[in-house]
């Protein structure tokens, strides 16, 4: 649905190079797909070393089994990320050389703090992977610990950039209108990154919770009520609710920043047309060309009054610039209405967290409703659409710039021909699709692996995966 | 030395990293291809699987660095290289995916037949890929490449003799150093048979890419006088003959069956091999429209980026360190799943 949104976003560009549409929905795609995989690397290592603890602490082998295994599902989606990384860097030049060759060393050095981290991260996940048979559980562990704190630090560089594009700083132009006099600690620290930052941190951590818990809860409703379960499905889940209202704080405070910032997007956010005072919010609704709003709740003032705390706040309008210089209508809808949409996953996961938080302060055990298991089945799937929800709020409204207010999409874009890169396009979704295939191939043959190994431990005893010391050498395949 | 200088010569080494460990991996690849049928095949592609699995697509991180670097140092080239080359550059990132996805999804797969074709996409993604990236590399050597938005020619600027040069050179150097690697590979799994089947091969491929290293300075000669003057002079001449002599000292050694320092001088030939070619288009980084002192990006963002890179070694090399320390002591094995896999593929063939 979101991706059918995206190419209808596209569809709508009438204005600007023709190459200029399979450009974005190439750039949208895969970046919607890796953007996926982000809470893996960003938020699972942290729930994995928790599970690890817990095992270490009381000596707990299926603590340990669920945190080695998970282990390995984070190394599996670390591979998958690292190639649809790598495509992305390559379409950076592929789509958008005018960006690069232009702003390229403005704001390319977080890149480069990125690319150590990753590598950083790749080498210590690489060792905990390896480690768990060999190393002393609790050397292995102290691997792992910097894990999460390393993948904060990649995350914090590609969010930097971001919030970089979205407000511009820390260069000067020169007379032919190029950069100079780059103050890097500028470009890096923008008036937006910190609420950006701790957004998506915070997204990660909920979609990473959420969607681990999402299969032990399956395994709950399918009568799986054994130890293994439960924890797996306690930790993730209690990681996710206590970051979830946190969350709303957090994109209060990102929403009030965006105001203050990039008013025109988030006149789009809220199809706010005519600036002034006392502005009703939109609960849903499509503006239409005349400014007016179709279908969707009206509630009067509420938009001034989350703005500024007062129903006196003026709000600006998208008339406030040029038409040439904001959103399309339909691209302040895409915006409006993927904004509404997280908002509302937002809301819904804010209720799972107060019904799990209820029922743990009431009797220290899970709630034991049917419904609140059906509801953590697909809270997995939910925080995956408002974590993509969010970001095309964030992409779609602030067409039609690429960096705000300095340079526009079309000038960004490559300037090669719309076939060309629809074919690749094309190519590529087919190339992704079987990727993603891949991907869940191998995970659902590892949890069938894992059932058999599961049920031979059950039938002969001794559980395999608890750390050993002895010297058995592995048998290698030739 | 200035900064712009320093990031210049981190980026060719960082070219030099990639063209090793991706070579290595690329030439794995290759070596699959090549294995002939399923019954002749099986154990070489075996010690192929085994020695590319820990590491499988890690390599990419030394190509994201150079796009990186590439971008934030030197800002034009970025441009210049990714919008006119971008048909060659396309299929390379195509090409990378297909390698990840065919390696990955023939593991488990169990279908003979569906494991062969996917072996051939695995075996051809990493053929053209290495092709195409050198292929480019050409066209900026021989000139081909101006700077701006897509402003030489889509199809020559990387189909010409000397990209073509470039990619057999990069196919032949990526075949040499994987099968050297997979020499010691088969040596330290205890499987002589292996160890002859791949010394066999690094020879071969170490000999053509002498002879395609000296047959190629005819073809850069006619195609691009300046880079064959670079290349017969000063310190490209210098890292030309280290390349042919590391080539050589690696056959030596690996007829002699003396494996301790091959892993060395196959990556010494690599590395010689791009240093000669970057010292050959000096002062140029797009010969000879561009040198790379007015390609070089702002002066404070070189600075940051030499700091960045020194931090970074800071952290990583202690890292990777410890994960060589820990493998070499045995400390680390591939999880008792893994095993698994590997008995229900058996079961599978």
């Amino acid at each position: 649905m979101i991706i059918g949104l995206v190419i209808a976003d596209g569809a709508v560009l009438a204005e600007g190079p023709s190459q200029l549409l399979p450009a974005r929905e190439q750039m949208a795609f895969t970046l919607m797909v890796h953007v996926i995989l982000v809470p893996f690397g960003v938020a699972l290592p942290f729930i994995t070393l928790v599970m690890n603890y817990l095992g270490l602490r009381r000596g707990d082998p299926v603590a340990m089994q669920l945190a080695r295994r998970w282990s390995t599902v984070m190394a599996i989606q670390f591979a998958v990320g690292a190639v649809t990384g790598t495509v992305l860097s390559l379409e950076f030049g592929l789509l958008w050389p005018g960006l690069m060759g232009k702003w390229g060393d403005v704001f390319g050095i977080a890149f480069g703090i990125e690319g150590w981290a990753f590598f950083l991260e790749a080498i210590l996940v690489a060792i905990y992977i390896y480690g768990w048979k060999r190393m002393s559980p609790r050397a292995h562990f102290l691997v792992g610990l910097p894990i999460p704190i390393v993948a904060l630090v990649g995350a914090f560089s590609i969010l930097s950039v971001n919030a970089w594009m979205n407000t511009p700083q820390g260069f000067e132009l020169d007379s032919a209108g190029n950069p100079t006099n780059v103050d890097i600690t500028q470009v890096l620290f923008t008036p937006i990154l910190a609420p950006q930052y701790l957004h998506m941190i915070a997204a990660a951590y909920m979609v990473a919770g959420y969607l681990v818990a999402s299969v032990y809860a399956v395994g709950w409703l399918r009568g799986r009520r054994d130890r293994y379960n439960r924890l797996g499905f306690l930790v993730p889940f209690t990681v996710a609710a206590i970051v979830t209202p946190l969350q709303f704080v957090i994109g209060d405070a990102l929403a009030r920043q965006v105001f203050q910032e990039q008013p025109v997007k988030f006149a789009a956010m809220e199809i706010v047309w005519e600036t002034g005072p006392d502005q009703p919010e939109y609960l849903f609704g499509r503006l239409q060309p005349d400014g007016s709003v179709d279908g969707g709740i009206r509630i009067p003032g509420l938009d001034s009054f989350l703005a500024g705390f007062s129903r006196d706040t003026v709000v600006k309008g998208l008339t406030e610039v040029p038409a040439a210089d904001r959103p399309s209508i339909r691209e302040a809808n895409i915006t409006h209405f993927a904004f509404d949409t997280m908002v509302g996953v937002g809301t819904v996961l804010l209720g799972l967290a107060f019904w799990f938080g209820l029922a743990w302060v009431r009797r220290r055990d899970m709630p034991r409703s049917r419904w609140f298991y059906r509801c953590a089945v697909v809270a997995g799937v939910v925080s995956v659409v408002g974590m993509e929800a969010g970001w095309i709020t964030a992409e779609v409204g602030r067409q039609p710039w690429v960096v705000y207010n300095e340079m526009k999409v079309a000038e960004a874009v490559t300037d090669i021909g719309a076939g060309p890169i629809w074919t690749s396009f094309a190519v590529v979704v087919v190339i992704y699709s079987l990727v993603v295939w891949a991907f869940l191939s191998v995970l659902l043959r590892m949890k069938l692996r894992w059932r058999q190994a599961d049920a031979e431990t059950a039938r002969v005893g001794a559980p395999p995966d608890i750390p050993q010391q002895s010297a058995q050498r592995d048998e290698v395949a030739p | 030395m200035s900064s712009t200088d320093l990031v210049a010569l981190g980026l060719l080494l960082l070219l030099a990293a990639y063209t090793c460990g991706g070579g290595a991996d690329f030439g794995a690849g290759m070596w699959d291809l090549l294995a002939g049928d399923r019954d002749r095949g099986a154990r070489p592609r075996s010690l192929v699987d085994y020695a590319m699995a820990p590491v499988w697509e890690a390599n990419n991180v030394w190509l994201v660095f150079i796009l990186v670097v590439t971008w934030t140092g030197f800002p034009p080239v970025f441009e210049a290289v990714m919008s006119t080359a971008w048909i060659a550059l396309t299929l390379v990132a195509l090409g990378i995916v297909a390698r990840g996805a065919a390696f990955a999804i023939r593991k488990p797969t169990h279908r003979v037949a569906r494991r062969r074709h996917l072996g051939i996409v695995f075996g051809l993604a990493s053929v053209l890929t290495p092709f195409f990236l050198a292929a480019t590399l050409g066209g900026i050597a021989s000139g081909r490449i101006p700077p701006g938005n897509r402003k030489g020619d889509p199809v020559t600027s990387w189909l010409n003799p000397t990209s073509v040069l470039f990619g057999v050179l990069g196919l032949l150097a990526a075949a040499f150093v994987a099968a050297a690697f997979l020499v010691s590979d088969a040596r330290r799994f205890k499987a002589p048979d292996l160890e002859a089947y791949f010394r066999t091969r690094a020879l071969v491929s170490g000999g053509l890419l002498l002879v395609v290293m000296a047959g190629g300075l005819l073809v850069v000669h006619g195609d691009a006088k300046p880079l064959y003057d670079g290349l017969t002079s000063g310190w490209g001449l210098v890292f030309a003959i280290a390349a042919g002599l590391f080539v050589l000292g690696t056959a030596a050694l690996l007829r002699g069956g003396r494996l301790r320092g091959t892993r060395l001088t196959a990556v010494g030939a690599l590395a010689s091999l791009v240093l000669a070619w970057g010292m050959a288009q000096r002062p140029y980084a797009l010969p000879t429209t561009l040198t790379v002192a007015e390609a070089a990006g702002d002066p404070n963002t070189m600075r940051w980026l030499v700091l960045v890179t020194i931090v970074a070694v800071a952290l990583v090399g202690p890292a990777l360190a410890l994960l060589y320390r820990l493998d070499l002591t045995d400390r680390l094995a591939a999880d008792h799943d893994d095993d698994l896999i590997e008995a229900t593929a058996a079961r599978g063939r």
